[in-house]
């Protein structure tokens, strides 16, 4: 463990009584347990599967497949509110989480269960009812993943949790595109690798700068088991994986000149601050902050290049 | 119950059932429109 992690009682964010009374919980609070933000990532990543399949040659009346999209948004916002119920005990020690409903005293945990559970099961059946069983099981299937493997079993047991929990992050793409088409084909699973693999050097790259809160917690991520070294290296690892990754939709014609050269660029970038950061010194956080941001504007870029590309394939028969 | 806590509890209760009216109306909607695409 980092000489730099600093676990000691005067970084711990206030016990929650000693915060003052929580303000009353309105729906803002139950909104907040849907993660709002990884809900739009979800909603992005699953539109482009969807738009991808479109392009593909696939169709479900456009309606149709906005409810899907809504029902998935729903799903990963239960998945969401679940893991706020399960992880109460240590978000209440991290200061990145500290303030969650639950944590904070604004909703119960019962609550967050029961709201979480509710909203599981009608974003299952919402979906099956606007496109197909295959995508509904699929996005059951993904909530199990996200709340029962890497939520509770995962998460607290191995430092590998982010690489393998990651998945669960990874299938809306794959989810959209079975709701539209009633089919997972290789192109779908190439927009799933790109995100599984996008995922652990950019919670490792949070990991290495927010290396206190997870040590607080108990959660063995990997700068806390394996040192700073070993993560970096590993960041590089996935970072040269996820470029080349990035590459494959043009394999399948899920992208032209256009997605190339913003794969290969943004790529290339990827790599290149994988590598300041395997160079940096051990003390030194800003390349890890750099890593960080940009990893979610990697994953913004490619798929809205996918999007584009897409786009043009569906707008071109009214063009010419 | 404070006026705050009794305030919270009714804006929950208006997102309640709005969200419920939603989901009727999204049910119903998603059978028309299946069941048109069937006939048509």
């Amino acid at each position: 463990m980092s000489s730099t992690t600093d676990i000691s009682a005067s970084a711990l964010p206030p016990h929650p009584e000693k915060r003052g009374p929580a303000p009353a919980a309105g729906p803002e609070a139950y909104l907040a347990l849907l993660k709002p933000r990884v809900m739009s990532l979800v909603i992005f990543t699953a539109a482009v599967g969807m738009v991808a399949a479109y392009a593909a040659g696939a169709y479900l009346h456009p309606g149709l497949a906005l409810v899907s999209l809504l029902a998935i948004a729903v799903g990963a916002g239960a998945s969401g509110a679940l893991n706020m119920w399960w992880d109460a005990d240590i978000d209440a020690v991290m200061a990145r989480t500290a303030n969650r409903p639950v944590p904070r005293g604004q909703v119960p945990r019962p609550e967050a269960a029961g709201f979480g559970g509710a909203l599981s099961a009608l974003s299952v059946a919402l979906l099956a009812l606007s496109s197909n069983y295959l995508a509904a099981g699929l996005l059951a299937f993904t909530i199990f993943f996200y709340v029962i493997v890497y939520s509770m079993w995962l998460k607290r047991l191995t430092a590998q949790n982010i690489v393998i929990g990651g998945a669960a992050g990874a299938l809306p793409p794959v989810v959209a595109w079975a709701a539209v088409s009633g089919d997972m084909p290789v192109a779908a699973w190439i927009l799933f690798a790109i995100i599984f693999l996008w995922t652990p050097p950019h919670f490792w790259a949070l990991a290495l700068y927010k290396e206190g809160d997870y040590a607080r917690a108990g959660i063995p991520m990997l700068p806390n088991v394996a040192g700073h070294d070993a993560t970096r290296r590993q960041i590089l690892i996935y970072s040269v994986l996820l470029a080349l990754s990035g590459i494959a939709p043009v394999a399948v014609g899920m992208g032209g000149f256009v997605y190339l050269a913003v794969a290969v660029l943004m790529g290339g970038y990827f790599v290149k601050l994988a590598v300041d950061l395997l160079r940096a010194d051990k003390n030194d956080k800003g390349p890890a902050k750099k890593l960080f941001a940009y990893s979610i504007v990697y994953l913004f870029g490619i798929f809205a290049a996918v999007l584009v590309e897409d786009l043009v394939v569906l707008a071109a028969p009214f063009i010419s | 119950m404070t006026p705050e806590d009794q305030k919270a509890r009714n804006q929950r209760n208006l997102a309640i059932a709005g969200s419920v009216v939603l989901f009727i109306v999204l049910v119903y909607g998603v059978t028309v429109l299946r069941i048109s695409a069937a006939a048509g």
